[in-house]
C-alpha cells in the first residue's frame, strides 16, 4: 500500500510543478515575481538541477558509504564538455551530447578506478586531489578552450532556439524538471535493484560483503560511475540554465557546497537529498537578497558582516545541523520505527 | 644553473609551508582519524592575526613587529585548533563521518567570514629589510624569505621528532597511532592527547600562515584551501600518520611543482603532483613510508 501511496504522491507533485509555468500566481516573501515569471522560473530550475545533483552525490556517500570529495568535477564535465562542443568546436547539440554522455561516462569510471583502491578517509583526500586537478586544469586553460576565470558564454547561435531567451524560460525549467523526475527514477530504481542492495550493505560493513563472496570493488565502481553520470546530465541542464559554463562550479569548495546540501536534507534517503539541493539553492538565493536587505545594512560591523555571508550563514546551519540533527530535514519527519539509519 | 638553484630553493621553500600544514594533518589523522579540513582555515585566520599584530605595533623595529606576528599566528593557530577540537570534535567522538562534516562547515564559514571582514583582495604585508632582499648563492638571486621557511620548517620537523622520540607524551600519541584502544585500557587519557595533538598541529598551520605571507609577499582569504588540498596530497603521498614520510613527500610535492611550472608550463606542476598521487597510490596504496591500509 505504503509504495502506491508515494509513487501517485510523487507523480503528482511532478505534475503540479510542470504546471507552475501556467499558474499566474505571486506568492509573496516567497518569490519576487509570480510563479510564471521568468525569474522565478529560473530559480526553481536551478533547485530541481540541484535537487538532482544533491541525489547522485547521495547515492555515492548516503547509500554506498564512500566519502567523496571530488563530485564537483563530474558536475562539471557535463557543463563544460558540453559547453566546449556547443561554444567552440560549433558541434550540433545532439552530437555534443554524445560527447557528453561519453565523457561523463568513462571519466568517472577511470578516475573510480583508481580512487576506489583506497578507502575512507584517503579515498576522500583522492577524490579532492582528482577534482582539484580539473579545476586547475579549466582555470589554467592550456589549449584555450575552457575560458579560465571567465568561463563560457553560449551565444545566441549555439541552442536552438527554444532553448534561448527569457521567453523560453519555461522550456529550460520543463528541462530541470525532467531531469530531476528522470534522476529520481533511475535513483529510486538503482538502489532497490539488487547492485543497489549490495551498496547499501557495503555502507554497513564492507568486509562482511566480501566475505559473503561478493567483490565490493565493482560495485562501488558502479555506484560511482553511475553517480558520477547523472551528475554530468545535470551539468548539461545547469549550462542550459545558466547559458554558460563558469569556473566556481569546479572548485573543492563546490564540492563541499554538495556535501551540505545532502546533509541538510538528510543522509541515506533519496528524497531528503532533492529537498536537501532545491533548500539550499534556494536558501542560497534568498540570503544573497536579505543581505542587501535595509535591515541588515543598518546593523553593527560586528552583525552585519556574519549575516551578509550567504556561505557563513550556511557553513553554521551545517554545524549545527551536523552536532544536533544528524538526520537532517529528512530525519524530522521520519521518526518511524524500523526505518534504516544513514552512516555518520 | 643559478635557474636551476633558484628552483630548487623555491621549491624547498613551498614544500616547507606543505609540510607545515601537513605535519598536523598527519599527525591528527594518525592519532585520532579525524580528516581536519579546518586545517586551511587555521593557516588563513593565523596568517590575518600575524598581519594584524605587526600592524597593531608601528614605530618599533621590523624586526620585533615580524617576530610579534610570528607568534600571534602561532597563538591564535594553537588557540583556534584547541577550540574546535573541544567545542566541535570532541562531542562527536562516536560518529567518525560527523567529526569530517564539521571541520567541512568550519572551514566554509571561517572563509567566508574572513572575506567578508577583510575582503577577497590580497594585502601587502611589511617585511623587515632582509627579508624582503635577495640573497646571491651560485649567481642565483634568492629571496630571502626561502631560507626563514625552510629553517622554520626544519625546526618544526626536529622538533616534532623530538616531541615524538624523547617526551612522555610523545609517547603516547605513538602509542596511540598504533592502538588506541589498548592506551586507553591502560588508563591513560587519550582525550588529553587529542587536545594537544590539535593543538600542535594548530599552531604548526599559524607558523605556515605567517611564513606564507612572507613567502609569497602577501596574504588573501582563499589560499589556505589551495595549501590544505596541496598538504592532503603530501599527507597521502607520504603516508597517513608518518611525519617523516610527509616531510619526504612535501619536498619532492614542492620540487616537482616548481620546476615542472617553469619548464613545461604554469599550471603543469600542479597537474603532475595529482598525477604523482595517482601512480604512489596504484603502486603503494600506503603512501611512501607507511603501512598499507588493511
Amino acid at each position: 500500500m505504503r509504495p502506491r501511496f508515494w509513487a501517485v504522491a510523487i507523480v503528482l507533485i511532478a505534475v503540479a510543478a510542470a504546471c507552475l509555468p501556467f499558474v499566474p500566481v505571486t506568492l509573496p516573501g516567497v518569490f519576487d515575481g509570480p510563479l510564471n515569471s521568468a525569474g522565478t522560473l529560473n530559480l526553481l530550475g536551478l533547485c530541481f538541477v540541484f535537487g538532482a545533483l544533491a541525489l547522485t552525490y547521495d547515492i555515492v556517500f548516503g547509500f554506498t558509504g564512500l566519502l567523496s570529495f571530488g563530485h564537483a568535477l563530474y558536475f562539471a564535465t557535463g557543463v563544460y564538455v558540453t559547453a566546449i562542443a556547443l561554444a567552440r568546436w560549433h558541434w550540433s547539440l545532439p552530437q555534443a551530447l554524445a560527447l557528453t554522455a561519453l565523457v561523463g561516462f568513462g571519466l568517472p569510471l577511470a578516475l573510480g578506478a583508481v580512487c576506489l583502491r583506497v578507502k575512507d578517509i584517503p579515498f576522500a583526500m583522492v577524490t579532492l586531489a582528482f577534482a582539484e586537478a580539473g579545476s586547475i586544469l579549466v582555470l589554467q586553460d592550456p589549449w584555450g578552450l575552457t575560458g579560465g576565470e571567465d568561463g563560457i558564454a553560449l551565444g545566441g547561435s549555439v541552442l536552438p532556439a527554444t532553448l534561448v531567451g527569457v521567453a523560453n524560460t519555461s522550456h529550460l525549467y520543463w528541462i530541470a524538471t525532467g531531469l530531476l523526475v528522470a534522476t529520481c527514477a533511475i535513483g529510486w530504481w538503482a538502489v532497490q535493484s539488487p547492485p543497489g542492495r549490495v551498496w547499501q550493505a557495503i555502507r554497513e560493513n564492507e568486509r562482511r560483503v566480501a566475505v559473503l563472496g561478493l567483490n565490493p570493488y565493482s560495485y562501488k565502481l558502479a555506484s560511482f560511475t553511475l553517480s558520477g553520470f547523472l551528475a554530468a546530465a545535470a551539468g548539461v541542464a545547469y549550462l542550459f540554465l545558466q547559458g554558460g559554463a563558469n569556473p566556481q562550479i569546479t572548485t573543492a569548495n563546490f564540492t563541499l557546497v554538495l556535501l551540505v546540501m545532502v546533509v541538510l536534507g538528510g543522509v541515506g534517503t533519496l528524497w531528503g537529498a532533492v529537498i536537501g539541493g532545491i533548500v539550499y539553492e534556494y536558501l542560497d538565493f534568498r540570503l544573497v537578497g536579505f543581505s542587501n536587505a535595509a535591515g541588515v545594512q543598518s546593523l553593527p560591523p560586528i552583525l552585519r558582516v556574519p549575516l551578509s555571508e550567504p556561505l557563513f550563514i550556511l557553513g553554521v546551519l551545517f554545524i549545527v545541523l551536523v552536532l544536533f540533527l544528524p538526520e537532517g530535514i529528512g530525519g524530522l519527519f521520519r521518526r518511524l520505527p524500523g526505518r534504516r539509519h544513514g552512516p555518520s | 644553473m643559478s635557474t636551476i638553484v633558484l628552483l630548487l630553493v623555491t621549491g624547498l621553500g613551498l614544500g616547507a609551508l606543505y609540510f607545515l600544514v601537513a605535519s598536523g594533518l598527519s599527525l591528527i589523522w594518525g592519532l585520532m582519524r579525524v580528516l581536519n579540513f579546518a586545517q586551511g582555515a587555521f593557516f588563513t585566520v593565523a596568517g590575518y592575526a600575524g598581519f594584524f599584530a605587526a600592524e597593531a605595533l608601528p614605530g618599533t623595529s621590523p624586526w620585533l613587529r615580524w617576530c610579534a606576528g610570528v607568534l600571534a599566528g602561532m597563538l591564535t593557530g594553537g588557540a583556534f585548533a584547541i577550540l574546535t577540537e573541544v567545542l566541535l570534535i570532541r562531542p562527536l567522538y562516536r560518529r567518525p563521518v560527523g567529526q569530517v562534516l564539521v571541520t567541512v562547515g568550519l572551514a566554509l564559514a571561517t572563509l567566508a567570514l574572513v572575506e567578508g571582514a577583510f575582503g577577497s583582495d590580497p594585502r601587502q604585508v611589511t617585511l623587515p629589510d632582509w627579508m624582503s632582499a635577495t640573497t646571491t648563492i651560485f649567481g642565483a638571486a634568492i629571496p630571502n624569505t626561502r631560507f626563514v621557511v625552510i629553517l622554520a620548517a626544519l625546526l618544526v620537523l626536529l622538533g616534532l621528532l623530538f616531541f615524538l622520540q624523547r617526551t612522555r607524551y610523545g609517547l603516547i600519541v605513538r602509542a596511540g597511532v598504533e592502538n588506541r584502544a589498548m592506551v586507553s585500557a591502560l588508563g591513560i587519557d587519550v582525550q588529553r592527547a587529542f587536545t594537544l595533538v590539535f593543538a600542535i598541529g594548530g599552531t604548526a598551520a599559524g607558523l605556515a600562515g605567517v611564513l606564507g605571507a612572507a613567502y609569497y609577499g602577501t596574504i588573501d582569504p582563499s589560499r589556505g584551501t589551495s595549501m590544505l588540498i596541496s598538504a592532503f596530497i603530501v599527507v597521502v603521498i607520504g603516508g597517513l600518520g608518518s611525519i617523516g614520510g610527509s616531510a619526504l613527500a612535501a619536498v619532492l610535492v614542492g620540487l616537482l611543482q616548481q620546476f615542472l611550472n617553469f619548464y613545461a608550463a604554469a599550471g603543469v606542476g600542479d597537474f603532475a603532483v595529482v598525477l604523482l598521487l595517482a601512480v604512489v597510490l596504484l603502486v603503494r596504496p600506503g603512501g611512501l613510508i607507511g603501512r598499507a591500509p588493511e
